[in-house]
This record gives C-alpha cells, sequence and structure tokens, in this order.
C-alpha cells in the first residue's frame, strides 16, 4: 500500500467555484501579498503555499473517486463518482490505448453520485482494458447499465469496449484482490451501502461513506470499531455536524465529524480524513469543520494522536515506506 | 458512573458524574428515561447538571437528544447546565449548542423554568 489519491470528495453533487468566490480570493490573497517581497518565482510560490487553504485551494469538486496505489500494476477505486472523468484521463494519458490495464473498483453503493463519472471513463471505451467492479448490490450491474439507457445518455453501456466484470462481495468474508485482502461490511444508508477494509503488509486502509450511524445500539459501534481497528487511514462521511445527523437529517444516511473521531479514537486508528464533504459546504465551511475536528481530537485524546485531515479534490496521500 | 436525581418542586434534576462515554451512556439513559415523564407531566422540566461530567460522548449526547424531544413533545423544557470547559466545547463542535438550553448555573436553569424550584434549591444551599 503505497498512497491513496482522492480524484472526488464532495457528497451529493458536484460543485464547483464561481467567478465571484475566485475573484474574492484573489484579492484576498493580493491583499496578503501587500509589503512581501514577491521578486521571485520561488518567493512567489512560498507566499502561495502559506496562505490559507481557503484562500489559495479549494476542497472542490467531483464526487466519490479515490484510488488506492498498492503497489501492484493493476488500479484500485473506491466508487465512480464523476472524479472518475479526471482519473481516467490521468490513467490514459500515462499509458494511451496500447498498454491494456486493469482496473480493480469497490462500489459503497449506486446511488447516482456514486456512479455518474463511468460513462465520462476514457478507459472504459478502449478495447483490451479490464474493469472489475466489486459491491454487495444485487444491482450493481444493472444499475449502471440503466443510467446510460436512453433518455439519460446517448451512448449505451454496451459500446464500452473494455471487458466489464462484476464479482459480488459478500460483507464480513476476507476477499483476496490485486494483492490485498479487502473486507466488506454492510453500512445504514438507503438501500443500503458497503464500507471497504484493505489490508496488505500490514497496512490498513477504510473507506467508509454514506454511513449513517444512530448510535442507538452498542453492538453496530462496535463492528465499526472492529472495522476501523488499528487502520492508518479511515476515509468518513462526515458529511454533517452530529446534532443535524441524529435529529433533522436523520435517515438522511450520512455520519459526523464528530463520531468519525470517536470511532477512531476508540478503533486506535492513525489518520482520520473527512470525506463526502457537503455540497452546499463553502470551503470556508469545510476549512471551520476541519479546525473544529483537530480542536475535538485535542481534547478528546486518551492515547496517541489521532491524524485529521479533510479530503479534497488532488489530495494525495502517502505512506511511508517501512513496511 | 454515578447518576443522583431529586425533584425540585415540578423540576427534576438529574446530576451524573464522571465520563459520559459510548459505554455509560447506556446507564445514562436508562435512569434518565424514566424520570421524564413525571417531569414532563408536571409542566416545568428536567434540568441535567453537568458539573461532574468531564466528558461526553456521542451517544451521550443522543441521549441528551433524545431526553430533548421527549420533554419538549409534552410541553415541558429540558436543560442542561454547569458545563465543564471540554464539555462545553464538544457540544459546541457537535452543534448540540443550538439543541439543547445551556446555562452556567442549576440556579440559573431552574430559575428559567421553575422559580419556585430554584427557591427551593437556593433554600437549601
Amino acid at each position: 500500500m503505497k498512497r491513496v489519491r482522492f480524484w472526488g470528495t464532495r457528497g451529493s453533487l458536484p460543485v464547483s467555484l464561481t467567478a465571484p468566490q475566485l475573484r474574492e480570493r484573489l484579492v484576498a490573497a493580493l491583499h496578503a501579498a501587500r509589503g512581501r517581497a514577491l521578486d521571485s518565482d520561488a518567493a512567489i510560490g512560498a507566499f502561495v503555499d502559506g496562505l490559507d487553504f481557503k484562500i489559495a485551494g479549494t476542497f472542490g469538486g467531483h464526487t466519490s473517486c479515490v484510488e488506492i496505489e498498492t503497489g501492484e500494476q493493476e488500479y484500485v477505486l473506491c466508487d465512480l463518482g464523476s472524479g472518475l472523468r479526471p482519473f481516467g484521463q490521468a490513467a490514459f494519458a500515462k499509458h494511451g490505448p496500447a498498454a491494456p490495464q486493469s482496473y480493480h473498483v469497490f462500489v459503497s453503493h449506486v446511488h447516482w453520485d456514486h456512479i455518474m463519472g463511468l460513462p465520462f471513463f476514457v478507459p472504459a471505451y478502449v478495447p483490451g482494458n479490464r474493469i472489475v467492479v466489486y459491491g454487495g448490490h444485487a444491482a450493481l450491474e444493472s444499475a449502471l447499465r440503466r443510467q446510460m439507457e436512453p433518455p439519460s445518455f446517448p451512448v449505451p453501456f454496451d459500446e464500452f469496449k473494455a471487458q466489464f466484470e462484476f464479482v459480488h462481495l459478500a460483507p464480513g468474508v476476507r476477499h483476496e484482490v490485486a494483492g490485498m485482502t479487502v473486507t466488506a461490511l454492510l453500512q445504514r444508508h438507503a438501500g443500503d451501502s458497503y464500507g471497504y477494509r484493505f489490508e496488505k503488509n500490514g497496512r490498513t486502509v477504510v473507506y467508509t461513506t454514506d454511513s449513517e450511524h444512530t448510535l442507538a445500539r452498542a453492538d453496530e459501534v462496535q463492528a465499526f470499531v472492529d472495522f476501523f481497528r488499528n487502520a492508518d487511514l479511515v476515509v468518513f462521511d462526515a458529511m454533517y455536524s452530529l446534532a443535524d445527523a441524529i435529529s433533522v437529517k436523520a435517515d438522511w444516511g450520512h455520519s459526523s465529524n464528530t463520531f468519525g473521531v470517536e470511532l477512531c479514537q476508540l478503533a486506535g486508528a492513525a489518520h482520520l480524513c473527512l470525506f463526502h464533504h457537503e455540497p452546499a459546504s463553502s470551503d470556508a465551511v469545510i476549512a471551520k469543520l476541519l479546525e473544529d475536528t483537530l480542536r475535538l481530537e485535542a481534547i478528546t485524546r486518551t492515547s496517541r494522536p489521532l491524524r485529521v485531515t479533510a479530503a479534497y479534490d488532488g489530495l494525495d496521500i502517502a505512506f511511508p515506506d517501512q513496511r | 458512573m454515578e447518576i443522583t436525581h431529586r425533584a425540585l418542586a415540578e423540576v427534576v434534576v438529574v446530576a451524573p458524574t464522571g465520563r459520559l462515554d459510548y459505554v455509560a451512556a447506556g446507564d445514562f439513559e436508562r435512569t434518565l428515561m424514566p424520570l421524564l415523564e413525571p417531569a414532563a407531566g408536571s409542566g416545568a422540566g428536567v434540568v441535567v447538571d453537568l458539573g461532574g461530567v468531564d466528558y461526553i460522548s456521542s451517544v451521550g449526547l443522543r441521549v441528551l437528544m433524545i431526553a430533548t424531544k421527549a420533554v419538549r413533545g409534552r410541553g415541558a423544557r429540558f436543560a442542561v447546565a454547569v458545563l465543564q470547559p471540554t464539555v462545553k466545547e464538544i457540544l459546541a463542535i457537535s452543534r448540540f449548542n443550538g439543541v439543547v438550553e445551556i446555562f452556567p448555573t442549576v440556579d440559573e436553569a431552574l430559575s428559567a423554568i421553575s422559580p419556585a424550584a430554584a427557591a427551593i434549591y437556593r433554600a437549601e444551599r
């Protein structure tokens, strides 16, 4: 397990900066630049790197698509959200049409935001490529086909030239895929969703999105603690505040930063990555969410520190090489 | 976790102590819930004195949420008081400060809910 790359991190619906929002950032950046000696590219680069992320960056963007670089030749992805399009472009640019590749895709569920990138996935149109789609839903293949049927989309699924395979993963069973051990966990979400625990050479990544925690049953909490146990990275649905998640947005199928911290602390996980951001949240709101979550981790820490980050499109989390 | 409770006029004051973590929250829920019905039925309410609580988990906050809904549903009031700094921050970060009524002291909570209960409380001190 080498690294995790985030190609799509937004929940429910893709979003982008508007021109007025971009202008506002430029103004803020230029204000901050006043009086600075920015007379070289290096100085400019260092200045930009020192700006707040909510001014110099953006949480984006695309809906769920996360790549796990395993160290093997084959690609491993979680979900087929709109972030799949830039991933596919990057993969095609790297390999071209003459070097067939294998793509293993683990689908949390088939709600639209988690599959909408597939019709725009260039490698799917390239003969010789192999695309294996894993999931717990019986309707996995039919859902991917249906979104490409008229009148929803002009290109039918059968126009794909890559070889597609669909593999049903029973939850709780350890499966060997692309040199990793993968275990699925059934999650609470409309129509069900599945989290995935990926393990290889002592390194563990957990991908758990669109997962509601009612907090009503101790055995359910314990099941997630066990699933997260000693993970190096937990990619966690933190779409709502805890208060919203268990009151006005109960049964909407999502979780909170607060419970993400608690589960990771109970499980001894090393790194919590807040994911599936609310589409109505501005970068400033997500930056505040991260700030609050860092503070929560600090004031509730009982053992080793838990690293906390907020995912953004383009985030690249590399693991050290010691294992 | 220890949980005490007492009635002051038509208000019940509940006082847990210790860590209200996901293990202790079950005991807290089992103790608190039976107290809500008579208190809410009186038309006044419930005050949870959190002065002895140094940590509250999501599961503990859920108990407060359920209790708030149950009591408010009967036309009564539910409040928490005497938040330690860590607990106060947890409520703010989880946005529970917009869900439950929060008072600096039990006296102030009782005064807001029932002057009669507040008078008894002061007389006892």
